[in-house]
C-alpha cells in the first residue's frame, strides 16, 4: 500500500510539473472577477497559467486539452474550521496549552480527508477542539493525497508551517478545575497568559540575539510570540453575543489578529464586529439550538454581517457539518439574504484571507496555486455534484472513479472501519 | 376516539375556506397540475384541479404561490420531546432508569409550544410522527400530531402510534453491570418480554370478569405489540442488526417498521422479502458508529429494490438539534430519487407507513387541508417556504 501511495504521488507530481492542461468551454467562477460564461483555465507546474474568457488566454502548444463544456469551474473551496483526520490537541491537564501541536496527532488515512476532497475542499484549517481556553496550534493544510502529514503542510516563506492558535470562550471551556468556572475567570486566564508571553517576548528581544542572555526556552510562550507579533491569527471559538465582545476586547488589549469562529449571535453584534474589523468564520446551522449558546443562531447572520461590512467566510466544523455539503452553507446564506457573490467569496477567498493564504489560493488567477473544482451545475444548487477536485495541479478526486465516488456518496467501505482494515495488513489500496 | 372527536370540534371552530393557487401544484396523487387551484372548505380539501376547471367560490380567502405541495409528513422525529436548548430540563425522549419502558406515553411529554415545532412547521411540516427516541432498548411510545395547537390534545392525530426500540450499539448500556451489555443480550431481553406479554394477553383474554390479572402498564403496552395492534419501530443500522430485527419480528409475528437502516443496501433482498416498511435515516445522518457506512443513496437503493420507505429527520443529539425535512428530501433527490419520489417520501409514502393516508399526505378531495407554499423548487436551498396551511388555517406566512 505504501508503495502504491508513493507511485501515485510521483506520477501525479510528474504530470503536474510537465504538461500544461487547458480546460475549455466551462463557465468560470473566478471569485476575483465576474463569472465567465465560456472560459478557459490553463494550469501547469501546480500553478494557474491563465484563467479568463475563451480567446483571452493562449493555450500553450502541447497542452493537454480537456473539454469542460457544460460544467462550472471555480476555485477549490477553503474551509476555515475543520476537524478532519482526528486532531488531538490539549488534554485535561490545563485550560491553556499553546505548546500542543495537532501536527503531532493527525491521521492522513482518515476517510474524512477523502470525503472533504469529494466536497471540493482543497484547503482546510484543521483545529483542536473548543473544550479549552486555548487548545493548541492549528494547521492550514492542503488537502493533497498525503502519505504522511508533511505532504499536506503549507510552508510559509520563512520555512515555518502555516497555522493558527485555537482559543474558545463561553460554555465549552467551562469545566471543573483546572478549567475556568465562569466567563470572568476564562478571560482572566487568557489575559494572564498573554501578559506572561509579553514578558517572555521582551526578554527575548532584550537578549538581542545573544544566546547567553535568552530566557530558558518555554514552548508555551514561544508559540504565542507570533500571535503578539501579528504573524499568526487566533482562531477563536465564540457563540454568545457578549462572548463575542469579550474576544474583541481581548484582541484589542493585546493587539492580536483574531478570526471569530462560529459566532452564532453574530446578527446581534454585527456593527461591533465591523467596527473591530474582525473577520467572521461563520457556521451555517439549519435549525436553532442544540446547545444553549446556539439557541438564537440564525441563517440571517451572514446577510447581517455582509450589510455591516464584515469579511464573512463559512466553515464546516466537520463533523458538525459534512464537508461534502460545504457549498450548502453558501446557498443557505443566500436563502437568508446574502448576495451570491459574497456567499461564494465566503467559501473561497474570504477564508483564504482569514488563513493568510490569499496570495496563493481562493481565486482563479494566474500565478496562484492550481486548486480548483469542476461542478456539474450551479454551486448553490442542491442537485449539483462536485465532479473533480484538483490541488496544486493534481487531481485528488474524480467522481467517475468508483472508489472516489464511494467517498462522495457514502456506502460500505467509505468509513474508517474499512480504512483501518486497509492500514492493518489489507492488500487493497483505498486511494 | 375521544381525541379524534375533540380534534374535529377544534378544527371545525377555526377552519377557514381557502383557495390556494399555484403555478405548479404537486398533489402527491398524480401528475403535477400547472396553474392549479386547491379549494379547502371546513378544513378539508374540496377540489383540486386546473384553474380553468375550478371556480373559486365567493368568500374564499385566496392565496397564491409558485409551487404548492401537500403539507409534509415527517415519518420519524423527536421534535416536541427533545427540546432545542438541549439541556436536561427539555430532553424527554429517553428515560434511562430502565432499558425497556414501553409504557411511557408520548402525549405526557409532547410540548406543542416547543420552539422546534414552530420551526419545522414554518418549513412545511404539518404532520409529525414523534415521541420517545432511539438510544435505549425500548424507549417508549410514539404519537402522531399536527404541528399546531396549544395542548397535546389539540395537536394529536394518533395518541399511540408505535413502540420505539433500538438495536445494535445504540441499545448497549454503558454502565458496567447494566443490561443489555451485548447484542445477544438485547435480543434475549426482548424475546423474554414478548413471551411474558403473550402470556399476559392470553390470561387477560381467558380471565372471567373480575378475575383479570392485575394491571401492568408495561405488559399492556407489549401485549399490544405482540397482538399486532401496534408496530414495533426498531432503529437499527448495521446489516446484521437489521437481520436480527427481522428474525425477532418473524418469531413473534410483529408489525415491524425498520428505522434508520444505514446498511440496508447490503441486505436489500432480506428486507424486501420480509415485507416490512422502512423509515430511512435522514440524508445527513452522520457517518459514525453503527452508521459509519451510511450513504446519501440509501433511499434511492430502497426505491430501486421496491421496498416501501419514507424519509425522516430522526434524532439529533447536538447541533443541529433537528434536521429540516425538505432539505433531507432534497439531498435524496440529488442522489438518485426523482423529484416526485423524494416528495412522496415526505408526504404520501410517509402517511401510508404511518397508517394515516386517508387523512393526510396528498391533496385529494376529502383529505385534510394541509399544504405548503414555495417560491420555487422546494428542494433548492435558495427557495423559500412562503406559507403553510393546516386544515384550512394559515399557520405560517413568514417567508422562510
Amino acid at each position: 500500500m505504501i508503495r502504491s501511495f508513493a507511485m501515485f504521488a510521483i506520477a501525479a507530481a510528474a504530470l503536474a510539473q510537465t504538461t500544461p492542461i487547458a480546460f475549455t468551454g466551462a463557465r468560470l467562477i473566478p471569485i476575483s472577477g465576474p463569472e465567465v460564461p465560456n472560459g478557459v483555465l490553463v494550469v501547469q507546474n501546480g500553478k494557474i497559467l491563465a484563467a479568463g474568457p475563451a480567446g483571452s488566454a493562449t493555450i500553450p502548444a502541447g497542452a493537454q486539452r480537456v473539454d469542460a463544456s457544460g460544467k462550472i469551474i471555480m476555485p477549490g473551496l477553503v474551509d476555515s474550521h475543520s476537524h478532519i483526520m482526528g486532531p488531538e490537541g490539549a488534554d485535561g491537564s490545563a485550560a491553556l496549552q499553546p505548546d500542543v501541536r495537532i501536527l503531532d496527532s493527525l491521521d492522513v488515512r482518515d476517510s474524512r480527508l477523502q470525503k472533504a476532497q469529494s466536497g471540493g475542499i482543497t484547503v482546510a484549517n484543521v483545529m483542536p477542539g473548543s473544550g479549552h481556553v486555548l487548545s493548541g496550534q492549528t494547521l492550514y493544510l492542503k488537502l493533497r493525497d498525503g502519505r504522511v502529514i508533511d505532504d499536506m503542510l503549507i510552508r510559509l516563506p520563512d520555512g515555518s508551517i502555516a497555522g493558527g492558535i485555537k482559543m474558545a470562550n463561553g460554555t465549552n471551556p467551562r469545566r471543573a478545575a483546572p478549567f475556568p468556572g465562569t466567563r470572568g475567570k476564562t478571560m482572566a486566564m487568557a489575559r494572564d497568559l498573554f501578559i506572561k508571553t509579553q514578558e517572555y517576548r521582551d526578554k527575548v528581544r532584550a537578549a538581542g540575539g545573544d544566546k547567553s542572555k535568552l530566557p530558558p526556552r518555554d514552548l508555551r510562550y514561544e508559540a504565542l510570540i507570533d500571535v503578539l507579533d501579528g504573524k499568526r491569527a487566533v482562531q477563536h471559538h465564540t457563540h454568545r453575543h457578549d462572548d463575542i465582545l469579550s474576544v474583541l476586547r481581548l484582541a484589542k488589549e493585546f493587539n492580536f489578529r483574531v478570526v471569530l469562529q462560529h459566532v452564532s449571535d453574530a446578527w446581534m453584534v454585527a456593527d461591533e464586529i465591523a467596527a473591530a474589523k474582525a473577520p467572521v468564520s461563520l457556521i451555517v446551522i439549519e435549525s436553532p439550538g442544540g446547545k444553549l449558546e446556539a439557541k438564537d443562531n440564525s441563517l440571517a447572520s451572514a446577510a447581517a454581517l455582509e450589510k455591516a461590512g464584515v469579511l464573512v467566510g463559512f466553515h464546516t466544523d466537520d463533523g458538525i457539518l459534512d464537508s461534502r455539503l460545504f457549498l450548502r452553507s453558501a446557498a443557505l446564506a443566500v436563502r437568508a439574504g446574502m448576495s451570491r457573490d459574497k456567499a461564494l467569496y465566503g467559501v473561497t477567498m474570504a477564508n483564504a484571507r482569514m488563513l493568510d493564504l490569499e496570495s496563493r489560493v481562493g481565486s482563479l488567477e494566474a500565478g496562484k496555486d492550481a486548486d480548483f473544482i469542476l461542478l456539474s451545475g450551479d454551486p448553490l444548487s442542491v442537485y449539483t455534484k462536485v465532479l473533480e477536485t484538483w490541488v496544486d495541479g493534481v487531481k485528488v478526486f474524480d467522481r467517475s472513479n468508483p472508489k472516489d465516488r464511494l467517498y462522495q456518496t457514502g456506502g460500505y467501505g467509505s468509513a474508517d472501519r474499512q480504512s483501518a482494515l486497509h492500514l492493518h495488513g489489507g492488500e487493497e489500496d483505498h486511494r | 376516539m375521544r381525541y379524534a372527536l375533540m380534534l374535529a370540534f377544534a378544527a371545525g371552530a377555526f377552519a377557514q375556506n381557502i383557495a390556494v393557487k399555484g403555478d405548479t401544484v404537486h398533489t402527491a396523487a398524480g401528475a403535477p397540475i400547472s396553474n392549479g387551484v386547491v379549494l379547502i372548505r371546513d378544513g378539508k380539501v374540496e377540489r383540486v384541479g386546473p384553474a380553468s376547471q375550478v371556480q373559486i367560490p365567493a368568500g374564499f380567502q385566496t392565496l397564491s404561490a409558485k409551487v404548492v405541495t401537500p403539507g409534509f409528513v415527517d415519518a420519524h422525529s423527536v421534535v416536541g420531546l427533545s427540546g432545542y436548548q438541549n439541556q436536561p430540563q427539555d430532553q424527554d425522549q429517553v428515560e434511562r432508569s430502565s432499558p425497556m419502558q414501553p409504557e411511557l406515553r408520548a402525549i405526557d411529554a409532547y410540548d406543542p409550544n416547543e420552539k422546534l415545532v414552530e420551526f419545522v412547521r414554518s418549513l412545511g411540516v404539518t404532520t409529525l410522527h414523534t415521541g420517545h427516541g432511539p438510544g435505549i432498548l425500548v424507549s417508549g411510545q410514539t404519537m402522531i400530531v399536527k404541528t399546531r395547537g396549544n395542548s397535546p390534545e389539540a395537536a394529536v392525530m394518533v395518541p399511540v402510534a408505535m413502540i420505539a426500540a433500538t438495536l445494535g450499539d445504540g441499545a448497549r448500556e454503558s454502565q458496567p453491570g447494566r443490561s443489555p451489555g451485548t447484542r445477544g443480550k438485547a435480543i434475549a431481553m426482548l424475546r423474554g418480554e414478548f413471551i411474558k406479554a403473550q402470556d399476559y394477553a392470553d390470561k387477560l383474554a381467558k380471565a372471567e370478569k373480575g378475575k383479570e390479572p392485575p394491571r401492568d402498564l408495561r405488559m399492556e403496552a407489549f401485549a399490544r405489540v405482540v397482538k399486532g395492534e401496534l408496530p414495533l419501530l426498531v432503529t437499527v443500522h448495521r446489516a446484521n442488526d437489521i437481520i436480527s430485527a427481522i428474525r425477532l419480528a418473524k418469531e413473534f409475528n410483529l408489525r415491524l417498521v425498520l428505522d434508520g437502516v444505514a446498511e440496508a443496501p447490503m441486505v436489500l433482498e432480506e428486507i424486501k422479502a420480509s415485507g416490512y416498511p422502512v423509515i430511512v435515516h435522514a440524508s445527513q445522518h452522520r457517518s459514525d458508529g453503527d452508521a459509519e457506512n451510511i450513504s446519501f443513496e440509501t433511499a434511492s437503493k430502497l426505491r430501486t429494490a421496491g421496498i416501501p420507505f419514507a424519509l425522516q429527520t430522526g434524532y439529533e443529539a447536538y447541533v443541529p438539534k433537528t434536521r429540516v425535512l425538505l432539505w433531507e428530501a432534497g439531498i435524496a433527490a440529488a442522489n438518485g430519487l426523482s423529484f416526485d419520489q423524494a416528495l412522496a417520501s415526505i408526504t404520501i409514502d410517509a402517511a401510508r407507513i404511518l397508517g394515516i393516508d386517508k387523512r393526510v399526505g396528498s391533496l385529494e378531495p376529502g383529505k385534510d387541508g394541509d399544504l405548503a407554499m414555495f417560491d420555487g423548487d422546494p428542494f433548492e436551498y435558495t427557495t423559500h417556504c412562503t406559507g403553510v396551511v393546516i386544515e384550512g388555517k394559515v399557520v405560517s406566512s413568514e417567508k422562510r
